[in-house]
């Protein structure tokens, strides 16, 4: 019996002002109708330029749950095909990353399809002919995107053929993307350093409201960045600060600190912590660097692009970029209770190879499955995926700071404690659930 | 150091051997304290996250702590606000007999190579990770401290659960 399928008000229900269902994170049609819905009509990360800079190179990766392949096509434009072979049905394009040439060759009876998707040949043609193939599915060859942006390397697609356009999507958001960009001297990223791979069993958007949850460090984190200032505080006079707890030692800032740095959010359930400060704010300077972005940049630009520290910001759906660190996270769904978390790092070219040693480093600590804040944060999702399933308390809530007539302004800034931009995901949420529910 | 001095401390093979059998035993029975005092002061635990990784620094890996890491690792473990430690996680180690890869006496330097299975459970959740352990081994003041422990998983690039403990 279906809930939710046939039913947008239903949907539109599970969002009050300042509270969300207990199904968002626990009812498996509705994780159907998010993979159908959310994640085809809203604009979802899909890789980096970087990764497939020759034509014919590609790398595989989901979009909510669908398998696809980013590939370099022939003309070097990024292409974003469904990794499924139109005969019968079997994973194109193998493996995680490697270059196709100038076609691709499913592996089972050889059809072959150019990197654009379409259908270059297969064997034994003749037995096709006045068979009505040109009318099948299989005849247009490997499905694609619906649409593809790539921002300043950044590669997005809407698996939807029409929707809301880039631009009106993201609008003011993708400043955290140039602030990152702009970091490196020459003005370029490049994915370094590997990819973490954690997997996690609860349901995606706990990750999601995670990242802008500034009342949660000092608590869930005390275990972790707690004992590694104490372990610290422990240390012989004048032994120098080390990186690892310049990195973890931030976590346990008081809540006047998050309060101050504050939440910005746009539209479309995007937004960030950490407008006026942040945990990122006062890492030891890496020599040689400054010099380098003042004679990239000048002094003032420089210092306007390093002074901008923001903490998370949220891409809604599902990824988290953190500018001053080069890092990015993505929440991949695989099941209502199961999130696969990819922790990636990039390398500011042409900057010292020590910001990217201090990325990895934070990547390290904080984002592997040996992560002891990961442990921290991980027994919390697991504590709340067994027991929001409970009965006698069916709402999550989110109403801390909950101003009169905030969902009518997009666009603000408030205290660093507010769910705000919780708030701000759960109403996109409703809005992308919902937009294309008659389709 | 002389020559007569290192011959009449050069180590057997069997105690280079049962170092590392030691090693993995402390941490079966959880008496972590003991087993990060086999670490030199400048000792690391190094688990890369690449097949064959060569960088620990430009490259992101599983771990790579030194002593301090380390202690504040263990130091976690029993704190009253470690919730993902209570119930306590805990491991088992088998492992393959050590193989001593090279060894200089007059330096005081060992590396040995030991194949092993590790299993970490807590509550109802077990897993199995396989892999070999090279133990970088020096002799300060008489007595074998680690210089390295380089874990390589057989799986180090797949995507993993919690590993709370130390393979």
């Amino acid at each position: 019996m279906s809930k939710y399928r046939n039913n947008p008000e239903a949907i539109q229900a599970l969002v009050r002002p300042g509270e969300v269902h207990k199904d968002l994170y626990v009812d498996a049609e509705l994780f159907e109708l998010e993979m159908e819905r959310l994640f085809a009509n809203t604009w979802v990360y899909v890789g980096h330029a970087s990764q497939v800079p020759q034509p014919g190179d590609y790398t595989t990766t989901t979009v909510g749950t669908e398998p696809v392949v980013m590939v370099r096509h022939s003309d070097r434009s990024v292409r974003v095909l469904v990794n499924r072979c139109p005969h019968k049905g079997v994973q194109v394009a193998g493996g995680t990353c490697g270059n196709t040439g100038k076609f691709f060759r499913c592996p089972y009876h050889a059809w072959t399809f150019k990197t654009d998707g379409s259908l270059l040949s297969l064997p034994l043609r003749k037995g096709y002919e006045n068979t009505g193939f040109e009318h099948c599915e299989a005849s247009q060859g490997m499905a694609t995107a619906g649409a593809v942006h790539v921002y300043r390397d950044f590669v997005f697609c809407r698996l939807a053929p029409q929707g809301i356009s880039f631009g009106d999507f993201f609008g003011g958001s993708l400043s955290t993307i140039d602030n990152m960009v702009d970091r490196s001297p020459e003005g370029r990223l490049e994915v370094a350093g590997g990819v973490l791979r954690y997997m996690h069993p609860c349901n995606w958007k706990m990750l999601v409201d995670n990242q802008t949850d500034t009342c949660h460090p000092m608590v869930a984190h005390e275990s972790s960045a707690g004992t590694a200032v104490a372990v610290w505080n422990r240390a012989p006079e004048g032994t120098p600060k080390p990186m690892a707890v310049e990195q973890f030692a931030p976590f346990m800032s008081p809540y006047e600190f998050f309060e101050k740095m504050g939440i910005r959010v746009w539209d479309n359930g995007h937004g960030h912590t950490g407008v006026a400060d942040s945990i990122h704010a006062a890492y030891s300077p890496v020599p040689g660097y400054w010099e380098q972005m003042v004679a990239a940049y000048g002094e003032e630009r420089a210092q306007a692009i390093l002074g901008d520290v923001r903490h998370n910001t949220v891409y809604f759906p599902n990824i988290m970029v953190k500018g001053p660190i080069q890092t990015l996270r993505v929440f991949k769904p695989v099941a209502v209770d199961r999130t696969l978390v990819e922790s990636w790092t990039f390398r500011l070219v042409g900057a010292p190879d020590l910001l990217l040693e201090r990325t990895c480093m934070y990547n390290r600590l904080i984002n592997a499955p040996t992560s002891v804040v990961g442990h921290d944060d991980l027994e919390m999702y697991e504590r709340a995926q067994q027991a929001l399933k409970a009965r006698g308390r069916d709402w999550m809530n989110v109403a801390r700071l909950l101003e009169p007539g905030e969902a009518d302004a997009p666009e603000a800034v408030v205290n660093g404690t507010s769910e705000r931009q919780m708030r701000n995901q759960f109403q996109a949420w409703a809005r992308f659930m919902t937009s294309e529910a008659s389709a | 150091m002389n020559a007569a001095t290192v011959d009449s401390t050069a180590l057997t093979e069997r105690e280079l051997v049962q170092f590392v059998y030691r090693e993995a035993s402390l941490l079966d029975q959880a008496r972590y304290a003991e087993w990060l005092e086999l670490f030199a002061d400048d000792g690391m635990y190094w688990m890369p996250l690449s097949p064959g990784q060569t960088d620990a620094k430009l490259h992101t890996s599983l771990m790579h702590e030194d002593k301090l890491l380390l202690g504040i690792r263990i130091e976690r473990l029993a704190g009253a606000r470690t919730y993902s430690q209570q119930p306590p996680s805990r491991c088992h180690h088998l492992l393959q007999q050590p193989e001593v890869l090279s060894r200089d006496d007059e330096a005081g330097q060992y590396q040995l190579r030991t194949s092993f299975h590790y299993i970490e459970t807590r509550k109802d959740d077990q897993f199995l990770l396989a892999g070999w352990a090279t133990h970088d081994l020096v002799r300060v003041q008489g007595a074998l401290r680690i210089a390295l422990k380089r874990v390589d998983l057989l799986n180090c690039d797949a995507a993993f659960g919690n590993i709370c403990l130390f393979p």
